[in-house]
């Protein structure tokens, strides 16, 4: 009941945006988004209580002649994400009051769409839900590219579409196999999260290759994994900060999410077979997109080529299906979230106040505003996983976690950390050091909502780098359950 | 049965709207009248009684009601689309009658139990479409259209006449029960070879109906140089008859011979998918892409009939998808029909709709969300059922490349979402839509949303 409330909240609230006029909608999206986290974290507590509450699942007949639920529910790995959703959804809204945008009812409205379906997608239970989540996901944040973007959005965003939504159909044809070998003994269809399980369990291995793939496919679009990465960086340039707040913090995990729950159970013999392929490919994807983050100018494209790395790393750790590197990846899914949104307001920041994001352009804002430079270092190094960071717990669990799979993709992944070091660095050194270059550029203070987003960022990566004690009791436990439900 | 009396009483009566001068009243008497005939249909669901009239000529069974159905209400809803396309024209009455009698012809083909019944309703629904395909007299397009469609429909009547000829010399019966008695009396492959030529004829014959390629040629031209609202009518309720024809016609009355004709399907099938969507992204004119598109849907739906036949798959899944891309296709030719009255059909005519009339824009974004098969639309369930079908066959490849055109569709239907939202257009004013029109396009996208959101009612009305 709890979790469909969770669903239907942003639903009801992003209706009520829609109505609405000016700058009441912002503030009203921000209420509601606050609620929801609020709500959320009422969830979580009722969830340590008791992780198997009747209150927090709801299990209701869609189709009923199709087998088809709508049910929803919680365990470790999902609430997780889901107070991802919610803890980011406001912070994303608040880091947007100094944007003017236009028709600013349905863009807070599309948010708040959004988030109805990121969080569906994160607690379905039913195969067909679960798709109809994760296709919905799609629609607002096109629009939002759409309507709010930088130049050449048309092309760029109309790539981006059709790219996952291919993707996407692989996977429902992959889910519908599935579905279609349900039931075995009994005849009756269903699409519960369980019989789709057991049904990929019962195949063969070729059969579950050809499963493994269809589904892997949208994932890895989504993540993205190389080489299905190319829609990802003129996407997160062209859309609105915002918009690649949304892409990056929050909808990627819906990749990395996927492997987890909807792949590693159902196609384990398959894992076996492809599963070093797919590491294989993540890790290229790592280095490949380093070496290019290194190149860059733009600063936006910087973190969205980093981006591509650290999924790289995350996925890699996942598809090694062992204790360390699925929970590695879990507790990393929520550290990149929150940095990647803190780095994306900086770059937001940085264009806004001076009016450009190439690195080469900037220098010396440090000495115009140290608070600035302060909140940035601190999610920087988050983000190069610095011990006592947010970021460190997580790399090194899925390092270990790669390394238990093979040594010689360990220290290439580990390579990540290097060369995120190096890009990381080199574009604070330009952005913030040196001296004020010969064009001049101003740089003021901050305004409060910025302020208000980068320093709860920043608390919440020296709190879990400090302690990430409950995020790995959450964690640990999921993760348990389902490798064992792979054997 | 009584729907089709009705819908041929109210034909006649049209003709006489001119002579006894209620012209004005004609309007809301048509519009009542499929309304009557609806509900009528309706009523017969549950009374399996009457299915047979006219010397087992003709029988509303389930499966004819439920394409009825389908029709009628396209038809209503049409008509309130079409309102002021009639209005401004002094052979209303004709266009009027034209249009109800080509609706007659539909019905026939839905419940068609021989085969002179079949040939009436293919031509009942053919001439008229020919005459209204050219009812712009003035504008060359249109006349083209016409000429076109005649001549091309003409050349499928003959095909579908001699197809019919020959079956009746290897049955000797036009009746669809004898012709699939006498076809499962004998062995397999014992039927003279001429009854097969005949079968594969009967089959081109439809194809062309549904215009699946390579036997499309005719359709982009004729959608394009046709009055819209025609257009619409054509690509509609002419879609959804051919289809309860060819599924009583071959899953019906050839089930013993499925063999020889369903060979060819998965070729017509890759065919269209493959030419329809490709073609539809390089149109430059939105009319023309719809025509393309339709070609592709019906390659969708023809997987149905390919799935049934040869593993037992429902055929909710083909009813389903009929009144999905009817119901999204009445909404999407209601927008483009306001928005090209001007007279240019490009997408740039859709430029800056969004600002422009932001509710049609948020209709018709829905309509091509659902045409291109996104949650939660009737247009994806229809996907997500004949996908879930096929699955069950052999055909797996062809899945595969149902999907890859899918995708390339999607970029032809975002084309316009683009048009709308994205590019600006030199015009500023309102565009402005008559009430009723404006009534019609919510409702048909309110009923694609709901369809999307509830589908089982539809697909377990007919879950035989």
């Amino acid at each position: 009941m709890l979790t469909g409330l969770l669903i239907v909240l942003p639903l009801v609230a992003a209706l009520l945006v829609f109505l609405t006029k000016g700058n009441t909608a912002r503030s009203l999206a921000l209420v509601a988004s606050v609620a929801e986290f609020a709500l959320s974290l009422f969830v979580f507590f009722q969830f340590k209580n008791d992780p198997t509450a009747n209150t927090l699942s709801l299990n209701c007949t869609w189709v009923q002649s199709m087998g088809i639920k709508f049910a929803v529910g919680l365990d470790g790995i999902s609430l997780l994400l889901v107070l991802l959703t919610t803890f980011l959804v406001p912070l994303i809204i608040l880091s947007s009051f100094k944007n003017e945008y236009h028709k600013p009812n349905a863009f807070y409205g599309l948010i708040l769409v959004m988030q109805m379906a990121l969080v569906g997608v994160f607690t379905a239970n039913d195969g067909f839900l679960f798709y109809v989540f994760w296709e919905l996901a799609l629609i607002p944040i096109y629009f939002i590219c759409l309507l709010w973007g930088g130049d050449d959005r048309g092309k760029i965003t109309l790539k981006f579409f059709i790219y996952t939504l291919s993707g996407s159909l692989f996977m429902l044809i992959g889910l519908i196999y599935l579905y279609s070998h349900t039931g075995y003994g009994s005849g009756i269809r269903s699409w519960a999260i369980n019989d789709l399980y057991t049904a990929g369990r019962s195949l063969n291995v070729d059969q579950q290759s050809a499963v493994f793939w269809m589904i892997f496919l949208a994932f890895a679009i989504k993540m993205p994994i190389f080489p299905l990465h190319t829609w990802q960086p003129d996407t997160y340039v062209v859309a609105p900060t915002q918009g690649t707040m949304l892409l990056s913090g929050i909808m990627l995990k819906m990749g990395t999410f996927g492997v987890i729950k909807w792949l590693l159970p159902i196609a384990p013999l398959a894992l076996e077979k492809w599963g070093g392929t797919a590491i294989l490919l993540s890790t290229i994807g790592i280095i490949y997109a380093s070496c290019i983050a290194i190149a860059q100018k733009d600063f936006k494209r910087l973190i969205a080529y980093s981006s591509i790395a650290h999924v790289g790393l995350i996925s890699a750790g996942i598809l090694s299906a062992n204790q360390q590197g699925v929970q590695g990846a879990v507790i990393q899914m929520l550290s990149h979230g929150v940095n990647v949104v803190g780095l994306f307001l900086i770059a937001d920041i940085l264009l806004r106040h001076t009016g450009t994001r190439d690195i080469d352009k900037l220098g010396g804002i440090r000495n115009m505003n140290g608070q600035f430079s302060v909140l940035f270092l601190i999610i920087l190094l988050g983000s190069v996983a610095l011990p006592l960071t947010n970021g460190f717990i997580g790399e090194f669990l899925l390092l270990n976690g790669v390394y238990q799979y093979s040594a010689y993709m360990a220290a290439f992944a580990g390579l990540s950390v290097i060369l995120g070091a190096v890009y990381m660095l080199r574009g604070y050194q330009k952005i913030m050091l040196g001296e004020k270059p010969s064009t001049g550029i101003e740089f003021g203070s901050l305004a409060t909502s910025d302020k208000v987003v980068l320093i709860t960022i920043c608390a919440v990566i020296i709190a879990f780098g400090v302690y990430p004690k409950p995020l790995n009791d959450l964690a640990e436990p999921a993760v348990k359950a389902l490798l064992s439900n792979m054997k | 049965m009584k729907g089709l009396l009705i819908i041929s009483g109210l034909g006649i009566l049209a003709m006489l709207a001119e002579i006894f001068k209620f012209k004005k009243l004609l309007f809301p008497l048509v519009l009542l009248g499929v309304l009557a005939a609806y509900v009528f249909n309706f009523m017969e669901w549950n009374n399996p009684l009457n299915i047979a009239a006219f010397d087992n000529m003709i029988g509303f069974d389930k499966i004819a009601l439920a394409f009825s159905g389908v029709i009628l209400a396209t038809v209503f809803f049409w008509f309130i689309m079409a309102n002021d396309y009639f209005e401004n024209d002094t052979n209303m009455v004709d266009h009027v009658s034209l249009v109800l009698f080509a609706v007659v012809g539909a019905l026939m083909l839905t419940a068609f139990k021989n085969m002179t019944t079949l040939f009436l309703g293919v031509e009942i629904m053919s001439i008229p479409l020919y005459v209204l395909a050219a009812s712009k007299k003035k504008d060359i397009k249109s006349n083209e259209a016409g000429f076109k469609y005649l001549i091309m429909g003409s050349f499928a009547s003959a095909f579908l006449l001699f197809g019919i000829a020959l079956i009746y010399g290897a049955t000797g019966s036009f009746d669809l029960m004898q012709i699939q008695a006498a076809v499962s009396n004998h062995a397999a492959g014992g039927m003279p070879v001429f009854f097969y030529a005949g079968v594969i004829m009967l089959l081109i014959a439809m194809l062309f109906k549904v215009s699946a390629a390579p036997f499309h040629f005719w359709a982009p031209d004729v959608y394009q140089g046709s009055p819209t609202v025609i257009t619409a009518l054509m690509s509609t309720v002419v879609k959804t008859a051919a289809f309860a024809a060819i599924l009583r016609l071959f899953l019906i009355g050839f089930s013993g011979v499925s063999e020889v004709w369903s060979t060819i399907l998965p070729i017509i099938i890759a065919l269209s998918l493959v030419i329809a969507n490709f073609s539809a992204a390089m149109q430059i004119n939105v009319k023309r892409m719809l025509a393309y598109s339709s070609i592709s849907h019906a390659a969708f739906m023809l997987m149905v009939v390919l799935a049934n036949v040869r593993s037992n798959a429902t055929l909710g899944a083909l009813l389903y998808y009929s009144l999905a891309y009817s119901i999204g296709s009445i909404a999407a030719f209601g927008v483009l029909y306001n928005v090209t009255k001007k007279g240019d059909e490009s997408f740039d005519a859709f430029n800056g709709l969004g600002k422009r009339n932001p509710l049609m824009a948020a209709c018709m974004t829905i309509a091509m969300l659902s045409l291109a098969g996104i949650p939660i639309t009737a247009g994806f369930f229809a996907k997500y059922f004949v996908f879930a079908i096929m699955i069950g066959t052999a055909y797996k490849w062809l899945l595969i490349l149902a999907i890859l055109t899918s995708a390339v569709g999607v970029y032809y239907y975002l084309k316009v979402i683009i048009s709308m939202y994205f590019r600006t257009s030199a015009e500023t004013e309102e565009v402005h839509i008559e009430l009723s029109q404006k009534t019609v396009i919510i409702l048909t996208t309110i009923i694609t949303l709901a369809l999307g959101l509830v589908p089982g009612f539809v697909a377990e009305m007919f879950s035989f």
